[in-house]
């Protein structure tokens, strides 16, 4: 009890249902367009408007190409769902980026850079990885297309409260080793259910170090732990990120919402359901070799001799034998991007090992922003000019080959070292293999072709 | 959608795996529909397990053996993992799933199978590792899955075990009843919210 999570829950909730769930406030609905169709189609039938319509911004980014999005999109099955998500946000009265304005990117990168995303506040969207928002102090989760339709119809959901569990990283990262290593190696602690049932929040002195991009990519990957959310609580660093963006309280406004989000953290005296305790010094740069998040080792390490039910299947799909070291293993694509690992700093840390080194001939590579916001960027600070001299390629936003709804698909057999978030068997295209990664485990990759520590880069 | 649920006997289908992710339940590359045609996503439920890469079916899984039938589908623990797709719940459904048994779900997974009257039934290690192995012994065996009393039974063995829902969203499934219906119903509530928290 007394935890930030229960605060934040508690204040929204507008009843509790006798011997039911809770019906939750929501003061956030994102929409893409592959989990709305559904929604906006049962909305019609029933013949109901949205109930709080300037809650709810809408965007496309899983089908969007990364490649000439001034032209109309190729594949005619992922144009119409595009085309089906703006006729859908015009007639129910939605804010909408479409393709191509400079608005538009991954909706977990955007909604926290527009200042659309902040402390206290309770976040939905149609994605599992909402979770994202968390960093910012508030409470995100993802919903299915029946829970986007509710939300629509009455700025609510209904849900059971879940249970609260705080995991604490103390100490400091060593070199090389980032927010994607820490997130990685708790997915391998606890497995890919270890966190399901809960809302985690992140402390500790790792957390508390971490940028806004860190704690995002952090926050992100909560449910590849099982868990339906986590996030940290609010703090300087994000009071700075959050001020002057496009949807941040402005003057006095700024200074109530601020004072307001300093109350926002666990009491001291704060009991969770469940504590966990980890030691950053335990931690390096972290690769999976299986095909879920959680079959995961640090980097010099070898696959394990023996696994659970399925160990032996995921080996069989990978390539890889128990026991096997994969430093040296030949790459054939790397992919940087996605809502995990889209976002500057990560452009800035892939950069920083591709500087002065070449693409490896070959790998093929995939470098793409998570908006045009963070492309924007990239271009200001000259990062494109140290990749292109490298030989890397910026692309167009939009989730890619994450999970492979437009073109960026990863042939079956290749193996990829990728900055997303799931391993899953054809997730990058089927018959694809995936590692996962952070941004600097790819850029080693991508300038050596094999997997290499990026430690003997730095 | 919104078939009324009570007391349900079937075969079973089972699937031996753990950490089913709903990547497996319905690729991406199906989730570019605009509509919500089961018999779409059921036709294409556990895709790249079903089907070989020529299409043709792959014989060594368990929806291409006519030994196994059944509305009820028995899996191992931590069903319906990673992505928040619907659709998951839209193809095992489409499919005529009915229920699924596991000795755990992840959690967006469960409630999209509840919003579509598909009922997820969570019992425990043991019964679910006896189960498995009584539709090893006999494929015929059937189990009971009783709503309104909140039991599974193995009728192979007799055993029985207790699962938990709550008395709303039973109250639901017995009755056709959606979550949109009741928010809808209450948004004086949430309007008197609001004011309360501007």
């Amino acid at each position: 009890m007394n935890t930030l999570f229960d605060k934040i829950w508690d204040q929204h909730v507008v009843q509790q249902v006798e011997d039911g769930p809770t019906q939750l406030y929501i003061d956030r609905l994102y929409c893409h367009e592959v989990t709305s169709p559904q929604a906006f189609d049962g909305m019609r039938a029933r013949g109901l408007k949205c109930f709080r319509p300037e809650k709810i911004y809408c965007m496309p980014d899983h089908n969007t190409p990364t490649h000439d999005q001034d032209k109309p999109i190729e594949d005619p099955v992922s144009k119409t769902q595009v085309d089906t998500l703006a006729k859908n946000a015009k007639e129910f009265g939605l804010t909408h980026y479409g393709m191509m304005s400079k608005d538009n990117g991954i909706i977990h990168v955007v909604g926290p850079e527009k200042g659309l995303s902040l402390p206290g506040m309770t976040i939905v969207c149609g994605d599992s990885h909402t979770s994202t928002h968390g960093a910012m102090g508030a409470v995100a989760f993802g919903i299915g297309t029946s829970e986007v339709e509710m939300v629509m119809a009455s700025q609510c959901i209904l849900q059971q409260k879940p249970k609260s569990m705080r995991i604490t990283v103390n100490g400091t990262l060593g070199k090389g080793v980032t927010a994607k290593d820490v997130a990685l190696y708790l997915m391998a602690q606890l497995t890919t259910s270890g966190a399901t049932g809960y809302f985690v929040e992140y402390s500790g002195d790792v957390v508390k170090a971490l940028s806004m991009e860190g704690r995002l990519t952090l926050c992100n990957l909560s449910i590849e732990m099982g868990a339906r959310g986590g996030f940290v609580a609010p703090d300087e660093t994000t009071f700075n990120y959050i001020k002057g963006r496009e949807f941040a309280p402005k003057g006095e406004d700024w200074d109530k919402a601020v004072a307001y989000w300093k109350t926002l953290k666990s009491g001291d005296d704060a009991v969770f359901d469940k504590e966990l305790v980890f030691d950053a010094a335990d931690i390096e740069p972290r690769i999976t070799y299986g095909t879920n998040p959680g079959m995961g080792i640090g980097i010099t390490e070898a696959i394990p001799e023996e696994g659970g039910v399925g160990f032996e299947k995921a080996l069989g799909y990978m390539g890889f034998e128990a026991g096997q070291k994969l430093l040296g293993t030949k790459v054939d694509y790397v992919f940087l991007g996605a809502c995990t690992n889209g976002r500057i700093e990560d452009f800035r840390a892939f950069a920083s090992i591709a500087k002065g080194r070449k693409k490896a001939d070959d790998v093929v590579a995939w470098l793409v922003p998570g908006s045009w916001a963070v492309d924007k960027q990239i271009r200001e600070e000259g990062l494109d000019k140290v990749l292109e001299a490298a030989g890397f390629e910026i692309r167009q936003p939009g989730c890619s080959a994450c999970l492979a709804m437009n073109d960026d698909k990863i042939p079956a057999g290749k193996l990829s070292v990728s900055t997303s978030n799931r391993n899953f068997e054809g997730r990058q295209g089927p018959g694809a293999r995936t590692i996962l990664a952070s941004p600097l485990v790819a850029a080693a990759a991508a300038v050596t072709g094999v997997i290499t520590d990026p430690r003997t880069l730095l | 959608m919104k078939q009324k649920f009570n007391v349900i006997t079937s075969t079973c289908v089972p699937l031996q795996l753990e950490n089913v992710d709903t990547d497996q339940i319905i690729p991406a590359r199906f989730l570019k529909a605009t509509t919500r045609e089961e018999s779409f996503f059921g036709d294409n439920l556990f895709r790249d397990w079903r089907y070989n890469t020529d299409g043709t079916p792959n014989p060594d899984f368990v929806l291409n053996d006519p030994t196994y039938s059944g509305c009820i589908l028995v899996a191992g623990k931590n069903f319906g993992s990673g992505s928040s797709r619907e659709h998951a719940a839209w193809a095992i459904a489409g499919y005529g799933f009915r229920v699924v048994i596991s000795s755990f779900f992840a959690d967006i997974h469960k409630n999209n199978e509840l919003n579509n009257f598909v009922l997820p039934v969570v019992v425990s290690e043991p019964f679910l590792a006896e189960l498995f192995a009584s539709i090893a012994k006999d494929p015929k065996t059937e189990v009971e899955v009783d709503l309104p009393h909140q039991t599974v039974t193995n009728k192979a063995t007799g055993k029985s075990e207790h699962f938990d829902i709550n008395g709303y969203k039973k109250h639901c499934l017995m009755n056709g009843l959606d979550d949109i219906d009741f928010l809808v119903q209450n948004q004086k509530k949430t309007e008197l919210w609001e004011q309360q928290n501007k």
